[in-house]
């Protein structure tokens, strides 16, 4: 007896109980759909972490001041005085790189007429916008010698122009107070959007860092140095190379640790997407945990059956079906019962993900990783609990099944 | 004419608990191709022993079965399950047709199980045949709950002849029918017995559908007690032209 054939027996039994065939694939498509959306969710959140890395620029090294632990005393990160704007220039004349900006930042209080802002000032240099592709929408960004003379300019980003000005207004050449300090704006960026992080990236205004050291914050230090690297394949040697050579600038002894950091965006953005990973890890356990309880539910129907088809099974037996023929039959049930779960659960999958990006704007992404993982998944599941049912019916008496009442 | 089954000092003991049932004691029994036998007895004296032994549903504990001249006695359970599925036919009291399948379908049943690689085409071509032969040809589609009892014996009969066995085993087959029913039922074994020459093998143990067979085996206690020709068979088609016709 082939193989087609049994499919089709199998077929036709299913046929004849429709509604509980249909309750019994119930399981497996929730289950199935359930791994699906999770794993949509964390490969969506991946993506997107993923973008965000390619739109700050995959070439790009961060230095910042200070360590997480020097001379056994733990210090935050870019508030030591160690980095000094020399070293910025130092670092812009290494072999492979192409940008450099020193930045040094603060918060402050920013008023124009009745409106006012708390934000961030990004103290920063005029090749930021290359190294972060992030264009000027409207004027033009602060220039060389506004950093050289310390000027009072700013930047705004588009959130602090809202707020400031109101929306879709141009208020380049308009003066605004920052700390008790009056400031030109000489352009707005154009809108960036959501950092990787959540932060709104557009709450922000870019002022020349000597302004924010000399005039804000009265300070001979910056607290870090963004560079692009030429070639993003050269980013790890241009970060050793910053490295070297800021321990021979700050004369650290070897063995001592490093009064510095030089970290790539990649590395930065690992760490979340780790975090992200197990997120999805867990989620989809969870959902696993659904998958094993729709396959215990085929296997709950599939012994009801063997018990309530019991003189069918014998009868089969009579016109020559032999203990292989029926345990095959049973088994192809159950697999058919798990394949078509998992079938029509993956579309549902595919659904509630879409459904989750259009309603609620989380980025997702199905992986056809995660389509093959749950579709094995589920016809594992239907040889696994399909395959004890079958057993049982494949080892009935002919005589006992038929008389079976 | 040749044997079809031949049975010598067939013996069958079931141990229940501790206790030995001796079902059958030594059955020596010969039936030729087209014979008509029906086999009576009270329950307990082996005639259902003796038809699952038959039917190469069960083995015998000792003792020697020939079916169509094969020793089946000491044959593997794969292998009775090729037997039964070529050479037998099974007619249960209880018609035992799958439920909310087509009469054509159940029809078709032995073949899937049989004929490797029959073409569908042919399947179909079969059951009509066997369909038509039990005078049903017009309900192939019905399912089997929307038959009565008679025409689901009928498609039961069918499917016991879509692979032309040499025997045609039937159990009780008018035990869950009226007396007109059972009439017609054994008309068609009768027909089928003349006009195709195919042995039939009925178990029942009412005395009076015994007799629309050419032979009678009685057994009691596990042995044949009784062996004769019947001199007066009765016939059912004659006794369903007499019937008055029916009132529904």
């Amino acid at each position: 007896m082939s193989v087609f054939m049994i499919i089709r027996i199998a077929f036709k039994a299913l046929s004849r109980n429709k509604m509980r065939t249909a309750l019994t694939m119930l399981g497996m498509i929730i289950g199935v759909a359930a791994v699906i959306t999770m794993v949509a969710l964390g490969t969506g959140a991946q993506t997107s972490i993923d973008a965000a890395v390619q739109s700050a620029g995959t070439n790009t090294v961060i230095v910042s001041a200070g360590n997480f632990t020097q001379g056994g005393v733990r210090q935050g990160q870019g508030n030591a005085s160690t980095l000094i704007p020399d070293d910025a220039v130092a670092i812009s004349q290494l072999p492979g790189i192409l940008y450099t900006a020193a930045g040094s930042s603060t918060r402050a209080q920013m008023v124009a007429g009745n409106q006012n802002w708390n934000t961030q000032a990004q103290g920063t240099d005029v090749d930021l916008p290359l190294i972060n592709a992030w264009p000027v929408d409207d004027g033009s960004f602060f220039t060389t010698q506004d950093v050289t003379q310390a000027a009072k300019v700013v930047v705004l980003g588009t959130v602090v122009r809202d707020q400031l000005f109101g929306t879709d207004s141009e208020p380049v050449g308009q003066v605004i107070q920052i700390q008790h300090q009056p400031f030109t704006v000489v352009g707005v960026m154009a809108s960036k959007g959501q950092s990787s992080m959540g932060q709104d990236r557009d709450d922000t205004v870019f002022i020349p860092y000597t302004t924010v050291m000399k005039k804000m914050r009265g300070v001979t230090f910056i607290n870090n140095v963004t560079v692009a690297a030429a070639e993003a394949s050269q980013v790890t040697a241009v970060a050793d190379r910053i490295a070297t050579l800021l321990r021979v600038r700050h004369k650290i002894a070897p063995g001592d640790p490093d009064d510095f950091m030089v970290r790539t965006i990649e590395e930065m953005a690992s760490v979340r997407k780790e975090a992200t990973q197990t997120m999805t890890a867990l989620l989809a356990s969870i959902a696993g945990v659904s998958l094993l309880v729709g396959g215990i539910g085929i296997m709950n129907i599939m012994l009801v059956s063997v018990t309530e088809r019991t003189r069918e099974i014998g009868l089969r037996m009579a016109i020559g079906a032999r203990g292989r023929d029926v345990l095959l039959q049973f088994l192809v049930e159950a697999i058919v019962l798990s394949l078509f779960g998992g079938g029509i659960g993956i579309a549902l999958g595919f659904g509630v993900a879409q459904g989750v990006t259009l309603w609620q704007g989380w980025p997702t992404a199905v992986s056809p990783n995660a389509v093959f993982l749950a579709f094995g998944f589920a016809a594992a599941t239907g040889v696994f609990f399909g395959f004890y049912p079958a057993q049982k019916a494949a080892a009935l008496d002919p005589i006992d099944a038929l008389r079976f009442e | 004419m040749p044997t079809v089954i031949s049975v010598k000092s067939l013996v069958k003991t079931y141990v229940v608990g501790e206790v030995e049932v001796k079902a059958l004691r030594g059955v020596d029994l010969e039936v030729e191709r087209g014979e008509f036998l029906s086999v009576t007895g009270p329950s307990g004296s082996g005639k259902s022993t003796f038809m699952h032994i038959i039917g190469c549903l069960d083995r015998p504990t000792s003792g020697q079965y020939l079916l169509d001249g094969q020793d089946v006695s000491r044959m593997t359970k794969d292998q009775l399950a090729a037997i039964r599925n070529k050479k037998i036919g099974f007619v249960f009291q209880g018609f035992n047709l799958l439920t909310r399948t087509s009469a054509l379908d159940n029809v078709e049943l032995p073949l899937l199980y049989g004929a490797n690689g029959m073409k569908t085409a042919e399947r179909h071509k079969r059951a009509m045949d066997v369909l038509k032969a039990v005078g049903l040809e017009n309900r192939a589609d019905h399912h089997s709950n929307q038959l009565s009892g008679g025409q689901q014996q009928r498609v039961a009969i069918a499917r016991s002849l879509v692979n032309q066995p040499s025997i045609l085993l039937a159990d009780e087959p008018t035990g869950n029918l009226d007396t007109r029913t059972s009439i017609e039922v054994m008309e068609i074994f009768q027909k089928l017995n003349l006009e195709t020459g195919i042995t039939v093998i009925l178990i029942t143990h009412e005395v009076d559908i015994a007799e629309y067979g050419t032979r009678t085996v009685a057994f009691r206690d596990g042995v044949v007690v009784t062996d004769k020709q019947n001199t007066r068979r009765r016939m059912a088609q004659d006794e369903l032209a007499a019937l008055p016709a029916p009132t529904a």
